[in-house]
């Protein structure tokens, strides 16, 4: 009984410990993320996409 | 049981970690609101880029770098757009930070920034770094 007690109690504490170490892992700037969002967001605000689109449809409107 | 147990509690753990590592949030809607006021502002912009009175700065701003360049009556109008611009950008900066849950961030997604909008710039535009001008 005490021994399924303390089997918890020492799970829980390294579960406590573990999600410590991911929140600290997680405060580091993922840079490589960044840089594909960044992406993605300048294809939006420059149309570069857009751009390759209407050359495959010439008649494509662009305003 | 305990082992199966602590087996499923890491792994979720790591999916956490992965994928918060992964991943960076820009599908909210005051972010899709700003990206679509930077994109209808740049048919505006586009054409001061190519003659270089606007350039992209070191410091993921756009920046007004010759004003002779532009034609006395709009050169105005250019100033607007450039203080705009950089408006949207800085908000755009933040609220990637703050989406992400990392209002720290700011700074190092600007720069992230500054370098991907002159790597993508179109040759022929204005592009800052350490502090000279270059044509791309």
């Amino acid at each position: 009984m005490t021994n399924a007690m303390t089997r918890t109690i020492c799970l829980m504490l390294t579960g406590a410990a573990l999600s410590a170490a991911c929140v600290t892992i997680n405060i580091y700037f993922p840079a490589a993320a960044a840089e594909k969002a960044a992406d993605r967001i300048i294809d939006e605000v420059w149309q570069l996409k857009k751009e390759q689109d209407s050359k495959a449809q010439p008649e494509g409107s662009q305003q | 049981m305990n082992t199966l147990k602590r087996m499923v509690l890491l792994g979720a753990m790591w999916a956490t970690t992965a994928w918060a590592q992964g991943n960076i949030e820009i599908n909210t809607p005051a972010i899709s609101q700003i990206k679509s006021s930077m994109q209808a502002r740049h048919t505006q912009l586009a054409p001061h880029y190519a003659s270089g009175a606007v350039g992209l700065g070191a410091d993921g701003n756009v920046v007004l770098r010759d004003a002779n360049a532009v034609p006395l009556a709009q050169r105005q109008a250019v100033q607007g757009l450039v203080a705009q611009e950089n408006t949207d950008r800085a908000a755009l900066y933040r609220e990637i930070a703050r989406a992400n849950g990392h209002p720290e961030w700011e700074a190092d997604i600007r720069s992230t920034f500054a370098q991907r909008w002159i790597e993508r710039a179109q040759s022929g535009w204005y592009i800052q770094s350490g502090g000279q001008w270059s044509r791309k």
